[in-house]
Parts: structure tokens; sequence; C-alpha cells
């Protein structure tokens, strides 16, 4: 397997959002599910919080009142690659536009205790990474970053966030998950490797129930 | 000794790949506009073709606007942003050969609604949709999950999802609920209890003495917003009430039926099996709920006090206090004080015929209160829809002064007309009370329909007869 050397270490600033349950309606809303295209999300990521009118898919971030309290919208945060939260991230609707809209913004790596069961394995098909750390780890990050903007550097293969030059913690995350990343494997294509061992389970459902493939 | 869930899984496991991951084999996969086109785009960008055809049935909900009246096709939709996406899942459906029930067709609706009535979703059945409240057909028994675009793709490309299997929690509701507590009660109880988090990384059987006497619309309300609860994944074992719902809605013939259901009957939890997670709920105690935040899980008695951050654990101070402040809750110390402008009755959670019987008895004969600006019903299918007006429903709400509509998702969420202005405040059917979710600065509570009903009546919530 080829690795894509890019995606061994995210190194980055680290913006922060500090509340649980951030549901995929807050990092991306409805309004922009009506795009039929996979990418160019990124004006519209955390759109009710990032500004302070109503938006519509099509306007463009210039044209849009900008919310100069919110974190994204403030140097260095606006170049962040790491977004630090807290419990349940990515909670709610399955909509994978969440993660293309933080991917399309340039995060890489999202920190928090917990994510939400569909947003998490989203993550991973679009080259996100979502590590999830215990409360204290997390409470410990929050002190480090609301001191002063400060950079991590995370080591995709050892599993390790070097949160400086003398701190580091390590995380937890199945091999396939981030393989997908590192190695920027297909699913399609890895399953469809199964094909025929699909197909002899079709055959033999086809006879043991049949009332799966009836029609009207 | 196996759950319920184990049996699923089972039954439909392909193969164990290298990772790790399982393929597991997809009975039935919905569509509907959002989450589709760009799975199509990725389909044919790998020049593959869906795998079996006949597994994907398709229909646009969220988008569609719920005023269309009759011989309205998608070239009518005045968002052309929202036009674009119907359309392209006309195409996608016509290119590929996918069975529709089109904007036009009188079977159109929800996606979760329509399954079931139409007799596509069956016991025992895998099935997937991109969307998160796919775990509503679990209700019937079967292994039903949300999932994105990503997936979507991959298993119109393979017929299979590539997945880590879950843990098991068993809920046990026993009991019998006041009158005026309905399955809707029973599931916002269930979240404020375990939090919205409570439920991630399991499957969650929903069983109990409650379960056995409740009707499927119920259970699928239930298993609806597992969801909501963080589980991806809810059901209920098929037993005599889902029979009697498959073969009434059925297309199968009798022998086919009499074959399935020999299998179906198998389809429960072994006695001894053991889960990683038990809960028992008494549901006799339980009073209606009313949702006061920004989240599921801000959910109390409609006559209880609205928290504060005054006597909150140091974690949720704060977000009771963001909560708060976005829902617009000032000198209020109780949810009956909070006076409403909109009233939504609908969604795939609440907009079966069930949910419309139970809200046009309360406001029979009665006028909705001069503070509600707007109180709408919009039943999930065409076929809900049709036979609530053959037993006359659509004139009760009419004659109370709410606005009968066409399905669809409506008012849920904010991508068709049927939206919530800045700071008005709605009572909703529907399953999510996030920040913007009904409109921009909307405020969502949700509760059962027969809160809605009351509510729509007398401008605030409080004890429904």
């Amino acid at each position: 397997m080829k690795s894509n050397s890019e995606g061994l270490v995210v190194d980055g600033i680290v913006s922060y959002i500090d509340r649980d349950n951030i549901d995929t309606d807050q990092i991306i809303p409805t309004e922009y599910l009506k795009s039929i295209k996979k990418f160019g999300y990124e004006d519209y990521l955390f759109d009710g919080w990032r500004y302070k009118d109503d938006g519509k898919l099509g306007v463009k971030k210039e044209d849009r009142d900008i919310n100069s309290d919110f974190i994204l919208n403030n140097k260095p945060y606006s170049e962040s690659k790491i977004l630090l939260s807290r419990d349940n991230f990515g909670c709610g609707s399955s909509r994978e536009h969440a993660v293309w809209a933080l991917r399309d913004f340039g995060i890489k790596a999202v920190i928090a205790s917990s994510f939400g069961d569909i947003f998490y394995n989203n993550c991973f098909k679009n080259g996100v990474l979502a590590i999830k750390l215990e409360k204290n780890n997390i409470e410990k990050l929050f002190n480090l970053v609301k001191k002063e903007a400060v950079e991590f550097s995370i080591d995709l293969q050892q599993k390790i966030i070097f949160l400086n030059d003398k701190d580091k913690i390590n995380f937890k995350v199945d091999d396939h998950l981030i393989n997908r990343i590192i190695f920027g494997l297909d699913d399609v294509d890895i399953s469809l490797k199964e094909k025929d061992k699909i197909m002899y389970f079709e055959k033999n459902r086809m006879i043991s129930k049949p009332w799966i493939y009836a029609n009207e | 000794m196996k759950t319920l869930y184990d049996k699923l899984w089972e039954e439909h496991h392909v193969t164990q790949l290298d990772s790790g991951e399982s393929l597991l084999y997809i009975d039935r996969h919905y569509l509907h506009e959002v989450t589709s086109p760009q799975a199509f785009e990725g389909l044919s960008k790998k020049n593959l073709k869906p795998w079996r055809l006949e597994a994907n049935i398709a229909t646009p909900d969220h988008n569609v606007p719920t005023t269309r009246g009759n011989d309205f096709n998608s070239d009518q939709i005045k968002d052309e942003i929202s036009k674009i996406q119907v359309v392209e899942l006309d195409k996608n459906c016509n290119t590929f050969g996918i069975k529709q029930f089109d904007i036009k067709s009188t079977k159109q609706g929800i996606v979760h609604v329509i399954g079931p009535e139409l007799g596509y979703t069956l016991p025992g059945m895998t099935i997937v949709c991109g969307d998160s409240h796919t775990s509503t057909h679990g209700a019937l028994g079967c292994l039903a999950m949300g999932i994105g675009t990503s997936e979507v793709e991959h298993v119109l490309a393979t017929q299979c999802l590539k997945v880590s299997k879950l843990k098991n929690m068993l809920v046990k509701f026993e009991g019998t609920p006041a009158e005026n507590v309905s399955s809707k009660d029973i599931v916002l109880y269930f979240i404020g209890l375990i939090g919205t988090a409570g439920g991630t990384g399991y499957a969650i059987e929903f069983a109990g003495s409650y379960i056995e006497n409740i009707s499927i619309e119920s259970r699928m309300t239930i298993c609806n917003m597992a969801i909501e609860a963080g589980a991806k994944v809810g059901l209920v074992a098929p037993d005599k009430t889902t029979i009697n719902y498959v073969r009434e809605k059925s297309f199968l013939d009798n022998k086919t039926l009499e074959k399935a259901e020999a299998y179906w009957s198998t389809l429960k939890t072994d006695e001894e099996a053991i889960f990683d997670n038990e809960i028992n709920i008494d549901v006799s105690k339980i009073k209606p709920q009313v949702t006061w935040g920004t989240s599921p899980e801000m959910v109390v008695n409609y006559d209880d006090e609205i928290p504060t951050p005054l006597n909150a654990d140091k974690d949720k101070k704060k977000n009771i206090e963001l909560a708060r402040d976005y829902m617009g809750i000032q000198d209020e110390s109780k949810l009956s004080d909070l006076v409403f402008d909109k009233v939504f009755i609908g969604s795939c959670t609440n907009s079966r015929i069930e949910d419309l019987r139970q809200a046009a008895e309360v406001v029979k004969g009665k006028t909705i209160a001069d503070n509600i600006i707007e109180a709408i019903v919009v039943p999930g299918s065409g076929m809900v829809k049709e036979q609530a007006e053959m037993e006359g429903l659509d004139e009760v709400f009419k004659e109370a002064g709410f606005i009968w509509r066409d399905p669809g998702c409506s008012m849920c969420l904010g991508m068709n007309p049927d939206q919530l202005k800045p700071y008005e405040r709605c009572a909703s059917t529907s399953n999510r009370n996030f920040e913007g979710r009904q409109g921009y600065l909307g405020r969502t509570h949700l509760m059962s329909p027969l809160m809605a009903a009351y509510t729509a009546i007398k401008g605030t919530v409080g004890e429904p007869s």
C-alpha cells in the first residue's frame, strides 16, 4: 500500500468550542444541504454562530454579517486545522455535509470526549481524524488552549498528540479507521474485492428468504 | 444465547474483512433527495451500477413544499435550489432505474412513513437510508440505521454496509401509562434519563409490557428517537401486532407471507441472553413531557420548573445558560408560563394516522388560541392524508383553525418553505430542538401530538385531557 505522506502528521492551530452536544445542525444548517456537490461548504461551517444573519446557499462570506466574537472568525483561529470540543460532538443528523464543511474549512482533526456514532464514521471517510479523549485530558487541553493560541502536532501512526515540546497525550483509534486516512483507502474498492462472497450470500438468501426479493 | 440484534447481525453477515470490520448484507435501501446526489455521482464516476436495483426505494421529502395541491411537479418548486435537488432525484432514479414515489405520486411521503405503510419494510430486514431517523423501521423488528452519503454510495455499489458490531442495550418499559401519556412522552422521558449520548455505540432493544401493548405506529415513534438517545439502532421484536400490521400492508401473496411469518416468529432475544446494559422504566409514573432547551435531553414534566444554572452541576451550568438564552427563557419559571406562536403536527416521529387521530380528538369543536399565529398539520404521506380525510380529520383541524397540508418533512427542519421566523416559539411533534432546526433563531419545544394540539387551543402547555 502506498502511504499518503501528508496524512501522517497534522500540525496546526487549535480552535475550540467549549460546549457539549454540538449537533450536526450547528456544524452546518439544513439550508446548505440543498447543494448537490461534495465540496464548497467552508463558508457555511458553524453558520448560525459564525454570522449574525440568516445565510443562503451561494451567498458569499464577504456579503454576510460576520460575528467577530466567534472564534473561527479571528486570527490565528481562522487558520485552524484542529478543533477541540467536549461531549457528544456531531450528534444528531447523519448529514455527511457536516464533515465536508469541517474538511473544506481546513479542519483535519476534531478532539472531543465523545462523538455521535454516524458523524464519527463519516469523519474517517473524508480524511478527518476524530480523536476521543478522557474528560480529564479534554479539561487539560481546554486549560491550555484558553490561555493562548497554541499549535498541536498530531502523529497519526504513533497515535500521539504533541501539545508542546514536553507534553504529549496518547490516543486510541481503530487501525482500520486511521489507515483509511493514512492510505486514502476507498471503501467501495475494498468491499468489491469480496464480490464473489456477496454474490454467494445473496444467492442463498434469495432461496431461504424469498420475500425479501419479491416485487409489488 | 443471543439478543435479537445479535441474530439479525449474524443473519446478514457476509464476511469479515482484514480490517476487522464486517460486510453486512442490506435488504432494503431507502433514498431521498438530500443525501443521495453525491452518492449517485460517486457511483457514476466509478462506472458502477446499483448492485440490486429492487432493493432501492426513493421519495422526495425534505425539500418538498407542503402547499402543492393537485398536479404539482418538481419543476414548480419555487426555491430554485430545492428544485435542483428534487429534479436531481428524478433524474438519478430515471437514469439508474430506481423505483421512486415522486412528488406527483399519491404514495409520496416522508421516507420513514411510506416504507412500512407500503409493505417495503418487513421484519428481520436490514434497512439503511441516508437519514439518521432510519432507526424508525426497527419498530418492525428490523436492523435499521442511518448512514452517511459515502455509505449510501457503498450500499448502492455493493449491497453491503461496512460496519463493526454495536453493543447491546435492553430498555424495558413496564406498566400502563396515564391516558394523556403517549409513546412520544415515554421516549422523551427516556432520552432525558440517559442523555443524548447515553445510547452511543449501542443497538437498543425496547421491550416490556408497555411495548407489547402498543401499536406499530407508537413503536415507530420510540425507535425513531433512539438516535436522539445516541443509538443508531432501536428495535422491537416482532410479535402478533407486527404480523397483523404487515399482513394489512403487504403486497406479498399468502403462501410467501406464511413462510415469512414462521421465520419472523423466531426473531426474539433468547431468554438468557446478556445485554451490555439494561434499563427498567415504570411508565405508570411518567407525566407528559416537554423540552425546554436546545437538546432533546433538556426535557421535563410539563408542570415542572425549567432548570436554571443556579442549582445545576458545574459541568451542566454552561449548557443550561446557553440553552435558556437561545430559547428566550427569562423570568418564566415554568413551561406553562411560556407563550407559543406556532404549532407543528407532523414529521417522521409523529405524522401517522394514530398521531393525527389523537390530536384531532383534542381540537374537535374548539378554536386555536389568539396568540397562535399558525398551526399546521402535515400528514406523513399521501396514504395517511387520504385516510385522515376519509375519517374527516382534515375538517376537524380546519374548523379549529389549523392549516391542512400536503405530505413532507415540513417544519421539522428548515429546508422547505415551512419555517419559523426568528424568535418564534413552536410547539412541535418533531424530534430535534436544536438551535435553528426549524428556522433561523426559531425556538422549538418537542412534545406529543396530544400536547401540541392542547397547546394550539390553550396557547400554552398544560395538562392535556
